[in-house]
């Protein structure tokens, strides 16, 4: 337990002090809420829906933000590896699963501190707080994104040698999870060949237990979103851990 | 029991045999070299005996412990430093040691103690608490050195610890390098292609070329074993002056860049004998060096070749800019 803390503190102490890394990583998600929110509110409307669309976009881009932050901090560890500091922890006498656990929770802690900035931004555009339940389910749920993609993060920094075929992963894998997942609009609304695809993508209950705790309303039943998602991120980790294990500098 | 015991050691890279089959033993308190040039297999002995890189084949202890069957053995009873830089940038240096010492799971109290002696013997105590980014060269090497002490290792290792840094650092870090040994026994080895350093800290020297080990033993050693003293003449007609130099008491002659180096014993008693020879055949001579073997010739007897020549080929530059760009 001590390493993993130890190599977790490292994680935070690195993020916190990156102003740069936290500010910039902020604009794309506050873009999206206010070009789509403020741009969409008034013509579209979500069916089955109370609220306005702006309250029904504003979890699924605080899920965006766990998404993208988790996955960058699990592939800076390739970072790691070509400044060397990687094979400082690998001669330590420390399992590798350790060192794993570790990145793996250090990503998910900044990811949620990222979300909850995002969540405090989102409360001057419209975010209503449902109260303490609500919220401690939405970071439950913004945690266990963290986990799964700071694992798929580590899971394919294992297998990169440098850091260009970053942009590709982010094009072909992120992107594509991210608008499958429902964050920008309701999965019901999919045509039916589609609807598959939504349902395996990993995110999609992510987004539907944070909005269930934000706003209260989901279109997956909550219960199931904790069980599949849950179940995802300890198999990714499963998966990291030992593509990590193999992980040679 | 030796401190490393190295029987018949092989690495091979996709069919090509960077470490060949090497065989060494190191008692304990011992400061042992491993002498060669770029691309000699050094740093990958290293990386075998650290565990970092599996052997292809052949054995090894470290401490007793198998480096194969008893990685954690291994692990806990050595440090290293890398020959690369292996610092967070990020974190300062007393948190790059905190970290160190938590790894090694080494309890609070005395973690915060060992830290502060340890930067106090490499002198950073003023600067513990600025980020690594803004360190010198040398001051990252000794961090690097003092954080590898932390753990009180009874195995030190240095993979080329002075490389690229200005003699004056260099003299520095080889009295540390020293004292450490003095002061706490420790046995330490290091890899190096400097002959002066090799010379200077080590009591015994192993030098590597292309892989294998071509020559063993104590500096002093090695440099009596290609045999007494060493004669360098730089000549217009360098051809010429080699083809006079048959006598019998001439134990080697190279040529090299228009100088003869010829190895002889009592070199001053023939001095006079071979420039008269030289100029009875009116051949000029530009300078003339009579001095003691050197690292470097006992390098030159034993591959053919200077350790310099290797240098020529610009790997060594182009590494230094590649770690420079890596800062
Ligand atoms: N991972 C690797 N894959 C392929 N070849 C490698 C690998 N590591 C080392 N080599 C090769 O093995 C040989 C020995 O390399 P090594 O780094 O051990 O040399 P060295 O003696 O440390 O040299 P230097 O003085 O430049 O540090 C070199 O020819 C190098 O190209
Ligand atoms: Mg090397």
């Amino acid at each position: 337990m001590d390493i993993v803390y130890a190599i977790w503190l490292r994680s935070i102490k690195r993020y916190l002090r990156s102003k740069s890394r936290i500010v910039g990583s902020l604009g794309m998600p506050l873009f999206f809420m206010l070009v789509l929110g403020f741009g969409l509110n008034s013509i579209v409307r979500v069916p089955g829906m109370e609220g306005d669309y702006i309250s029904f976009l504003i979890p699924g881009v605080v899920a965006m933000s766990v998404l993208f932050t988790s996955v960058f901090s699990g592939i800076q560890i390739i970072w790691d590896k070509q400044f060397g500091f990687l094979k400082e922890t690998l001669v330590a006498p420390v399992s590798r699963l350790e060192i794993m656990l570790g990145q793996t929770l250090g990503g998910a802690t900044t990811a949620v501190i990222q979300g909850l900035i995002l969540m405090v931004f989102a409360l001057f555009i419209g975010l209503e707080p449902t109260g303490v339940t609500g919220f401690v389910i939405a970071v439950l749920f913004m945690a266990l994104i963290g986990v799964f993609f700071t694992a798929f993060g580590i899971a394919i920094a294992s297998r990169m040698e440098d850091m260009h075929g970053f942009q590709l992963i982010m094009n072909f894998v992120i992107f594509p999870i991210f608008g499958l997942s429902g964050a920008l609009f309701p999965i019901d609304s999919l045509p039916a060949w589609l609807r598959p695809l939504t349902l395996a993508d990993p995110l999609t209950y992510g987004v539907e237990g944070i909005r269930y705790g934000l706003t209260g309303a989901a279109q997956v039943s909550p219960v199931i979103c904790l069980a599949v998602l849950a179940g995802c991120a300890v198999l990714m980790t499963a998966v990291g851990a030992y593509l990590f294990r193999k992980i040679s500098v | 029991m030796p401190a490393i015991d190295v029987h018949d050691l092989t690495k091979s890279f996709d069919g090509f045999v960077a470490v060949d089959g090497i065989s060494f033993t190191i008692e304990s308190g011992e400061i042992f070299g491993l002498l060669g040039p770029n691309g000699a297999g050094k740093t990958t002995t290293i990386a075998m005996l650290a565990t970092m890189q599996r052997p292809t084949s052949g054995a090894a202890t470290v401490n007793g412990h198998d480096i194969v069957t008893d990685e954690d053995g291994v692990r806990r009873s050595i440090g290293i430093v890398f020959q690369d830089q292996s610092l967070d940038e990020e974190l300062t240096a007393y948190e790059n040691m905190d970290f160190h010492g938590r790894l090694y799971r080494i309890g609070g109290e005395v973690r915060r103690q060992r830290i502060g002696e340890l930067l106090a013997l490499v002198r950073l105590e003023d600067r513990k608490d600025d980020l690594v980014k803004t360190y010198s060269g040398g001051m990252r090497r000794r961090l690097e050195i003092a954080r590898g002490l932390l753990h009180e290792p009874t195995v030190l290792f240095l993979d080329e610890p002075t490389l690229g840094l200005d003699p004056q650092t260099r003299n520095h870090l080889w009295e540390y390098i020293e004292r450490l040994n003095a002061e706490k026994g420790i046995t330490i080895i290091l890899t190096t292609h400097y002959m002066e350093e090799a010379d200077r800290l080590c009591d015994r020297v192993a030098i590597i070329d292309r892989g294998s080990i071509v020559a063993e033993g104590t500096p002093a050693g090695l440099k009596a074993s290609i045999g007494g003293d060493v004669i360098t003449i730089a000549s217009p007609d360098p051809d010429a002056v080699a083809g006079l130099l048959t006598a019998p008491w001439v134990s080697g002659v190279e040529r090299r860049d228009g100088q003869v180096t010829i190895r002889l014993e009592n070199a001053e008693e023939h001095v006079p004998g071979i420039v008269t020879a030289i100029h009875q055949r009116s051949i000029g001579i530009t300078s003339l060096a009579v001095r003691k073997p050197t690292l470097e010739d006992v390098f030159l007897h034993y591959t053919g070749r200077t350790i310099r020549e290797e240098e020529a080929s610009g790997r060594e530059a182009m590494r230094m800019f590649h770690r420079a760009g890596r800062r």
